[in-house]
């Protein structure tokens, strides 16, 4: 399969030092001061979106993930000749916690990066960088009691709210910094790191299928769509048995659906909507229990496999699976009525939270947060994996960008998972379930569609072992996009609008 | 919204569940194996957690086991099922289950005087040290119609202040660790301190790095174990209720 256009290199400002189609990607090297031109370029007139951005400390080189929808996948990779290259953020916002990530986590340094603080290591030495060979992986650094500098808002009447990491409900750990003018937000700070596991550390030359079992736990409620990106990477398009697509689609989906019942049950909660919150909650562990049922695992843990799916339906299953959906279909209608229909609810959610296309596209918003925005993009469709090429489902996109839109854009979702559920069932033929994947090497890319929007996993290998693994969680994009979202709202519409993102912390810290 | 109160009154729908009498589904139990196990050790190979250990006799430590069920399919004699209950006792080393050996009788031992205090109720504040968010789904579930813990006397509450219960999931990353101290001394007492799931009990898949502990044990005591990635609702019901000798 051929996914990228020559006309993209011809548009190119200059020509790369080289380029080769590997899996139908374009990769591109290009000399470090040239990396900021051509991926402004591609982000600014191809309108690409900058998917991930990280460094490979064993051989010294940055490497950016653009997608760019119109002509596919580009690779960039930059062999640094120090330690330093021109930071892209100035031109690319987006770029701005990857070039954070990076100086912490390996010692690059991003030239003139505006922001150059610390952003998960917490009170963390200046020249330990855990991804760095020398760093040993079970070290026990001390805090250096230097404390994180906040950005600070000053004048009369200004005050500063913090909160957390413990919060009152049961929900991750982050800290939230709020300065505020009476009720309104005036700014908000995100402070994360809590969660932070050191898993792409722990990743290096771990065995493929303890890997497989780390990666599900990345980010527990997305774990089908860590697995997933994980198995495609390791597969390096390999071909996987059509039964066991069609699988694995099933699977995503499922994941998909309960995942955006708790959100819809969320921000009925968080107004205090207790009805719909409990129906949803209801067909949530409906969906769980399925879930038990189908796989083994209620949050479908185990269900996909290196090269395949690890757990097959059986035609009783695949009745139930099917039974399940109508009637999930059937209950759903009268939530969503309830919601819609309530005035004092929609009086709470609409014009809250906006976020804007334009903020939305700088700062590389995705998935249900940048459809909401109206920024028509889904990895499902754009760049299609496994069955989804097969599947006829609609990508629902709203412009307001606010937390009714996101609401709606998650309702319809749901809709289309389960037409898209019930249109793999009937594809399902008899057929293998796992095929013989040979041992990785080089340069293997996951592409998912996680629940909450594209996820990405970079995987280098070297006979058969990992030796550099990047993860990039969708929220780790849109964390960033909900400071924005949230500034002149006032503060107890926050945890309306953080339900309405529902981002992982655990997925953004690693 | 009144029509879904129509429907529950049409129904006569009683939603929530006798959780005693909850029947485990799928791997919710523990792995064991049986009689035809020889020990071949196969499944210590496969177990991505390192939890099975053949010395002596087969055995499984539920403190690591991710219940991922990676052991079942590669045992050549067909031993290995998920039919053990998952032990939640208030010893890390009666988590460890042997073949053909029973569960201890007395699973806690909890302080008089907090079961004096506490009574037939418990509040619980639930601090997530690092956890991957499966086990808040969990613990979510927990408050859901369905389980509805309430009805036990057992609730969560928004802060360690109002708490005699402190259930914390993950391994106590190095970032969490000040505010988990925070957060206990923060707890009156008498306080109890659950450890939720494989990470906190043993670190699990993450532990042991520069970033993560492995376990809450090392930094709190630890009153209740409850094993499981993550832990089912049963289990977890069954243990609270159980140390707080009401079963």
């Amino acid at each position: 399969m051929r996914y990228y256009n020559v006309e993209l290199l011809d548009s190119l400002p200059f020509p790369p030092f080289g380029y080769e189609e590997r899996n139908g990607r374009l990769h591109l090297s290009v000399p470090d001061d040239l990396l900021r031109p051509l991926v402004s370029h591609l982000v600014r007139k191809e309108e690409g979106e900058l998917s991930s951005l990280y460094h490979v400390p064993g051989e010294n080189k940055v490497m950016a993930l653009v997608l760019v929808p119109r002509h596919g996948i580009v690779v960039l990779e930059s062999v640094l000749e120090g330690e330093g290259y021109p930071s892209l953020t100035p031109e690319v916002p987006a770029a701005n916690w990857y070039e954070r990530e990076m100086m912490e986590m390996s010692g690059v340094v991003p030239l003139d990066h505006p922001d150059p603080r610390p952003l998960h290591l917490h009170e963390w030495p200046r020249r330990a960088h855990p991804l760095s060979p020398s760093f040993d992986k079970a070290a026990k650094v001390p805090f250096t009691g230097e404390p994180h500098h906040y950005r600070k808002v000053e004048g009369e009447g200004i005050l500063e709210v913090p909160v957390g990491p413990v919060h009152a409900g049961v929900i991750e750990p982050g800290h939230f910094r709020f300065s505020t003018a009476g009720e309104p937000i005036l700014n908000l700070e995100v402070r994360l790191g809590y969660v932070h596991r050191g898993v792409e550390r722990s990743l290096e030359g771990c065995p493929l299928n303890r890997a497989l079992r780390l990666v599900e736990r990345i980010s527990g409620d997305n774990g089908v769509a860590h697995a997933l990106a994980f198995c495609q990477a390791v597969e390096m398009a390999n071909p996987v048995p059509e039964r066991a697509q069609l699988l694995r689609c099933i699977y995503a989906e499922m994941e998909r659906i309960y995942d955006h019942l708790g959100d819809i049950g969320g921000m009925a909660t968080d107004v205090a909507f207790a009805v719909p919150a409990a129906e949803a909650s209801a067909l949530r562990e409906r969906m769980l229990r399925l879930n038990a049922r189908l796989t083994g695992h209620r949050l479908l843990w185990g269900a996909v496999a290196i090269g395949g799916a690890a757990r097959d339906l059986d035609q009783e299953q695949r009745d139930l699976l099917e039974g399940a959906m109508v009637e999930l279909g059937l209950a759903f209608e009268p939530l969503v009525d309830s919601l819609k229909g309530a005035p004092s609810f929609l009086d709470r959610v609409e014009t809250t939270g906006v976020l804007s296309l334009p903020m939305a596209k700088d700062l590389r918003a995705t998935g249900p947060v940048a459809r909401a925005s109206g920024w028509d993009r889904d990895t499902r469709r754009d760049f299609a994996y496994g069955a989804y090429g097969r599947l006829g489902f609609l990508v629902p996109v709203r412009r307001e960008g606010d937390v009714l839109a996101r609401l709606t854009v998650k309702v319809e979702e749901v809709r289309e998972s389960i037409s898209m559920v019930k249109q793999c069932l009937d594809h399902l033929r008899e057929g293998e379930l796992r095929s013989e994947v040979p041992a990785p090497e080089g340069f293997g890319l996951g592409l998912v569609e996680a629940p909450r929007g594209e996820l990405a996993h970079c995987a280098h290998f070297k006979e058969g072992k990992i030796v550099r693994y990047k993860v990039r969680d969708p929220s780790f994009c849109n964390w960033p996009t909900m400071e924005r979202a949230v500034l002149g709202n006032i503060v107890p519409d926050f945890p309306l609008i953080n339900k309405s993102y529902n981002l992982s912390y655990a997925g953004n810290d690693l | 919204m009144l029509d879904i109160f129509e429907r529950r009154v049409r129904d006569k729908r009683v939603v929530t569940e006798q959780l005693t009498l909850l029947q485990q589904a799928g791997r919710t139990r523990a792995p064991m194996a049986d009689h035809h196990c020889d020990l071949c050790g196969e499944c210590v190979a496969a177990c991505p957690a390192s939890a099975i250990s053949i010395e002596g006799d087969w055995s499984v430590d539920t403190g690591k086991c991710l219940f991922c069920g990676d052991c079942v399919p590669v045992c050549p004699r067909d031993a290995i099922s998920f039919s053990a209950e998952v032990p939640a006792v208030s010893q890390r080393s009666s988590l460890v289950l042997r073949r053909n050996v029973p569960l201890p009788e007395l699973k806690f031992q909890l302080r008089e005087e907090a079961r004096k205090v506490l009574g037939r109720s418990l509040n619980i504040r639930e601090v997530d040290a690092g956890s991957c968010n499966g086990c808040e789904v969990e613990v979510n579930s927990l408050s859901n119609p369905i389980y509805d813990l309430e009805r036990f006397g057992i609730k969560f509450v928004a802060s360690p202040r109002h708490a005699d219960m402190l259930l914390v999931t993950g391994p106590v990353t190095r970032n969490m660790l000040p505010a988990l101290l925070k957060t206990y001394r923060a707890t009156p007492e008498p306080r109890l301190v659950a450890a939720m799931g494989a990470c906190a009990i043993s670190g699990g898949p993450f532990g042991g790095t520069y970033a993560t502990g492995s376990g809450v044990a090392e930094a709190l005591p630890v009153d209740i174990f409850i094993p499981g990635c993550p832990p089912h609702q049963r289990t977890v019901v069954l243990a609270l209720l159980e140390a707080l000798g009401r079963l």
